[in-house]
């Protein structure tokens, strides 16, 4: 039962995607309802994969595995873990959230929009559960093609540019991890005989590279999943194409393709690479660390509300890198719950940001002023999503934050507290910038007469928000359901580091006692 | 054992409709719906006698010829782009008022001359096999005689061709001079048990072998003809060179490297790897700056014989194989791409530049969807079957131990997407400057797309019907 629920999550869109090309581009109605029951439906039937999971085994479950190119190995072998399952459920969630908010406002070719939108979800979902390396390349490079549609055909003035810079971007990361997919596949022929890109077997032989061919292999496939992130430097992307995608883009953009880049970094570079990523570790978060900071003081100059958002997006994921890095348990639950929560709360964000965009159709903060008076239901949701994003105690993102925080401090490999205590100032700019913005956006008097009438939220605008700020309530207050789901996953990779990490026994009793008694 | 009349029966149609067809243009007035039709029907019979010949794998007439296997593979291929060219070419010349018997009867003699060369166990019939194929192509490409480009690539491909085949026949000869054979197999025998007569002929001989035949495949650095010559040649023209020509060039290399490469020193090897490296930087690097979507495509084709050459380097089985599955997919995809660049030539009346495609897909949904789908393919991108050509090369080349070229050819993928993608971005971002009328597509244009398409998607989702065909027939 639970495979083939599996199978249904993952196929299901692209089924609707391929019915819908069918239909004729005149009868937009049809293309709404269907994308928007597909997407439905999708969360729904994902939904039971939280109780068929059991928690308390850390390896893969609901195992699907078939050939598919023998000669090569390569399989259609798929299985999730918690943490796979946590970022399956986000992108089922979000989905429906980004076609609901898309119908109305997306005017031009929908047909085709709405087919990328599902196609862009099988492919997302396929990226989580993918067990095969080779087909988790397919569905990693699948998603370049919807979303550089959705950019390029309904963003805004600059689409062109991100579009191509996106799109550019990633192929570059993940044609260096396609090379070293086929050279972990080769070494695995050299040491057992067969050629494979099954990731069960390759997470067996990976580790046992000599440290000098991990650190290339680690480097390749971090590259591509820091652009992803993205990690700075390799941000630069980011701010165009969420700035220039649509709405539901952006959504997407933010709460699940960032995640992709993250959940590579745990999955594969923390597993393949256990050496190696001792190795990289200080680098790693030194970069996160960077990334907090800059984000948050770009984000906090920008003049445009989008912007904004997506500069902060860069600062929050520094915390999940951070989190990644210290490979502590502590820190990569953190990480993992700090990805849900960044999806959520930055894709409200996203959100509001075009519910204000529809009505003025400018994201300028110098344009708005005194918001609440006219929107006072939109204004309490954009409140709660700001805050959430803050990281303000009982809402979401404070869980994460702290968690990643807390792993910095406890890393013994990171072995320092300059890590946590620097990125703990971003969270104060993280108040800073997003309360500002608030602040200019939503209160003091209305100044610019445009501003005067604008209506409050529609129907279908409140049930877009309204699921998303139940779930950042929810885990603010009661992060366990979340945290327990990914608990034995993430401890089966600590554990495995732990094991190759050099020093096993001062390692181990550093993890053993918290940071203050060891200093006394 | 069977017959071998039989079993080279692709071979034997092709060539014997070729002539049949000369006779029919010099018989039959207005003839050219005749011969048309004929050629399709001879090479829809020579393809489904190729299918069926594949199990058979063998020699013919006294070592002259292999049979069955790989060769057949191959000969599919090649039929198959004739096919497509055929029925894609006639609206084409025919818009333009010049449809005559003898670009049917030349395409029939181009495909007969690249059977021979996959067929070819012997240097001699190689020889006869490029001398045909290449023949047909010098009077293919300069096919509309009013026009300077189609003339000025007719010109430079014949003096440049005839040059390179004279190394060909030269190396060739040196060859026989050392090994006293030109059958491949006693050639690479002898090597190997060192019976040679003059081994000092024997590596120039083999170095002039390469070059005549890189010169045909258009690799660095005899690739220069190859933009030009495609750019300035009829479009469908260009497809049937640049794909099955492109193909059969290719499949010259494969019993050398069985027989022959092998057993001389790892140079060879050594001299090829240089050499595709150089071909997939330069043909990428020289089609990001085109502005004209034919000629893009023209220097694109060079890189994409760069890619294949991996295959060659690596020679080990899978190599092999994914030489022969990405030349049958390179096919099929660039085939696509020049049909649907030929159609819209059509509508303009000259050849088309990245801005003519602006806006195509509100024009075309159909047409633009499908250049989409063969630019991603062209670009490597998943699920599409060129990423899985392009998986099998890079995976032979790390597996022979030559993972810097397997580096290079993903950063001649990262490079080739610009431009691939750039044609998309005209396509579907861009509106059109000013509002051309939609003209409807001609049924005969849209079986070779709808087959290409086909093929592109069900090669990628399922290469494996190819590949383990490959790989089955190749020992």
């Amino acid at each position: 039962m639970g495979p083939i629920l599996l199978v249904g999550v993952l196929f299901l869109p692209l089924l609707a995607a391929i019915g819908l090309l069918g239909v004729s581009p005149a009868r937009v109605h049809i293309h709404r309802k269907v994308a928007l029951a597909t997407a439905c439906v999708t969360f729904l039937l994902s939904l039971p994969l939280y109780w068929i999971l059991d928690f308390s085994r850390g390896d893969f479950q609901l195992v699907i595995s078939s050939t598919w190119i023998p000669s090569l190995d390569a399989g259609f072998r798929i299985g999730l873990d918690g943490m796979s399952l946590l970022l399956v459920l986000l992108t089922t969630f979000t989905m429906p959230i980004a076609i609901g908010a898309s119908i109305g406002v997306i005017t031009k070719r929908e047909k085709e929009y709405y087919i990328m939108m599902l196609l862009l979800e099988t492919a997302m979902v396929g990226v989580f559960v993918a067990l095969d390396m080779f087909l988790f390349y397919v569905f990693w490079e699948l998603i370049l093609i919807p979303m550089y549609f959705i950019i390029g055909i309904w963003g805004g003035q600059d689409r062109i540019y991100a579009a191509i810079k996106f799109f550019l971007y990633t192929i570059v990361g993940s044609l260096l991890m396609l090379v070293a997919i086929i050279w972990l596949g080769s070494y695995a022929q050299t040491v057992s005989g067969q050629f494979t890109t099954d990731f069960l077997k390759l997470r067996q032989l990976a580790p046992e590279i000599p440290l000098e061919v991990q650190r290339w292999l680690f480097a390749a496939f971090a590259l591509s999943f820091a652009i992803k992130v993205p990690v700075f430097p390799l941000h630069t992307w980011l701010p165009d194409a969420h700035v220039q995608a649509p709405t539901a883009g952006s959504v997407i953009l933010a709460g699940i393709l960032l995640k992709m880049g993250t959940y590579g970094l745990i999955r594969f570079n923390l597993d393949f690479f256990p050496q190696a990523s001792i190795a990289f570790a200080p680098l790693l978060a030194v970069l996160a660390v960077i990334g907090i900071i800059y984000g948050a003081l770009v984000a906090m100059v920008q003049p445009d509300m989008k912007k904004l958002v997506a500069y902060s997006s860069v600062s929050h994921l520094g915390f999940v890198v951070l989190g990644i890095a210290s490979m502590t348990n502590e820190g990569i639950q953190g990480a993992i719950i700090q990805m849900v929560n960044h999806g959520l709360s930055t894709g409200m964000l996203f959100l509001c940001v075009g519910i204000l965009y529809e009505r003025r159709h400018t994201r300028e903060i110098a344009e708005y002023g005194g918001i609440a008076a006219v929107m006072p239901r939109f204004a309490v949701l954009f409140a709660i999503a700001m805050l959430a994003s803050v990281g303000l105690p009982g809402l979401n993102g404070f869980v994460g934050e702290f968690l990643t925080l807390v792993g910095g401090f406890r890393s013994p490999y990171l072995n320092s507290w300059t890590y946590s205590i620097v990125s703990a100032t971003g969270v104060i700019f993280a108040a800073v910038y997003l309360l500002w913005m608030f602040q200019r956006v939503m209160y003091g008097k209305i100044v610019n007469p445009a501003n005067q009438n604008l209506p409050d939220l529609t129907r279908q605008e409140l049930l877009t928000l309204v699921p998303i700020v139940v779930l950042l309530i929810w885990i603010g207050i009661y992060p366990q359901p979340f945290l327990k789901a990914s608990a034995r996953s993430t401890k089966a990779i600590v554990e495995k580091v732990l094991h190759y990490s050099v020093p096993q026994k001062v390692a181990f009793d550093r993890m053993q006692s918290p940071p203050l008694l060891r200093n006394r | 054992m069977m017959n071998e009349w039989l079993l080279s029966l692709p071979l034997l149609l092709a060539s014997s409709a070729a002539v049949v067809a000369l006779v029919i243009d010099a018989l039959v007035p207005q003839s050219e719906r005749l011969t048309f039709r004929f050629s399709l029907a001879v090479l829809v019979l020579a393809l489904i006698a190729a299918a069926w010949t594949v199990p058979f794998s063998g020699t013919a007439f006294n070592s002259m010829i292999r049979t069955g296997g790989i060769t057949a593979v191959f000969d599919i291929v090649f039929v198959l782009g004739a096919i497509m060219t055929v029925i894609a070419a006639r609206p084409y010349i025919a818009a333009r008022n010049f449809e005559h018997d003898e670009f049917y009867t030349l395409v029939l003699y181009a495909t007969c001359g690249m059977m021979l060369i996959a067929h070819a166990q012997n240097l001699l019939i190689l020889f006869i096999g490029i001398e045909v194929m290449s023949l047909s192509f010098y009077v293919l490409a300069g096919y509309f005689r009013q026009s300077l480009g189609s003339i000025e690539s007719a010109l430079k491909y014949f003096l440049l061709g005839a040059f390179a085949t004279g190394f060909l026949a030269f190396g060739i000869a040196l060859i026989y001079g050392a090994s006293g054979s030109l059958e491949m197999s006693s050639i690479g025998r002898a090597i190997k048990e060192n019976t040679l007569h003059f081994a000092g002929l024997l590596p120039l001989g083999v170095a002039l072998v390469v070059v005549g035949l890189g010169f045909k495949v258009a690799v660095f650095p005899f690739h220069q003809w190859a933009p030009d010559v495609y750019d300035g040649a009829p479009t469908v023209v260009t497809a049937f060179m640049s794909t099955a020509g492109k193909a059969a060039a290719l499949s010259a290399f494969l019993p050398l490297v069985k027989e022959v490469f092998p057993a001389t020193t790892e140079s060879v090897q050594h001299v090829l790897a240089i050499s595709a490296a150089a071909t997939i930087i330069v043909g990428n690097i020289a089609a990001v700056v085109q502005k004209r979507v034919k000629r893009m495509l023209a220097y694109s084709s060079v890189a994409h014989a760069g890619y294949m050459l991996i295959g060659l380097v690596a020679g080990n089985t899978r190599g092999i194989t994914a030489v022969a599955f990405y030349a049958a997919v390179y096919l099929f995809m660039q085939l696509g791409a020049f049909v649907i660049v030929a159609l819209l030539e059509r509508d303009s009346e000259q050849s088309i530049t990245l801005d003519d495609c602006s806006g195509l897909s509100a024009r075309h949904p159909v047409i633009a969807a499908l250049m989409a789908l063969f630019m991603f393919s062209l670009a490597g991108i998943p699920p599409m079957a060129g990423f899985f050509g392009k998986y099998y090369l890079f995976t032979a080349a790390v597996e022979a131990g030559y993972t810097w070229l397997a580096i290079v050819g993903v950063i001649g993928s990262m490079v080739s997407v610009y431009y691939y993608i750039g044609v998309v971005v005209f396509m579907y971002f861009k509106e059109a400057q000013q509002p051309v009328e939609v003209t409807p597509v001609d049924a005969a244009t849209r079986l070779p797309l709808a087959v290409s398409a086909t093929l592109v998607i069900v090669l990628g989702v399922v290469p494996t019907i190819l590949e383990s065909l490959v790989q089955s027939v190749w020992k």
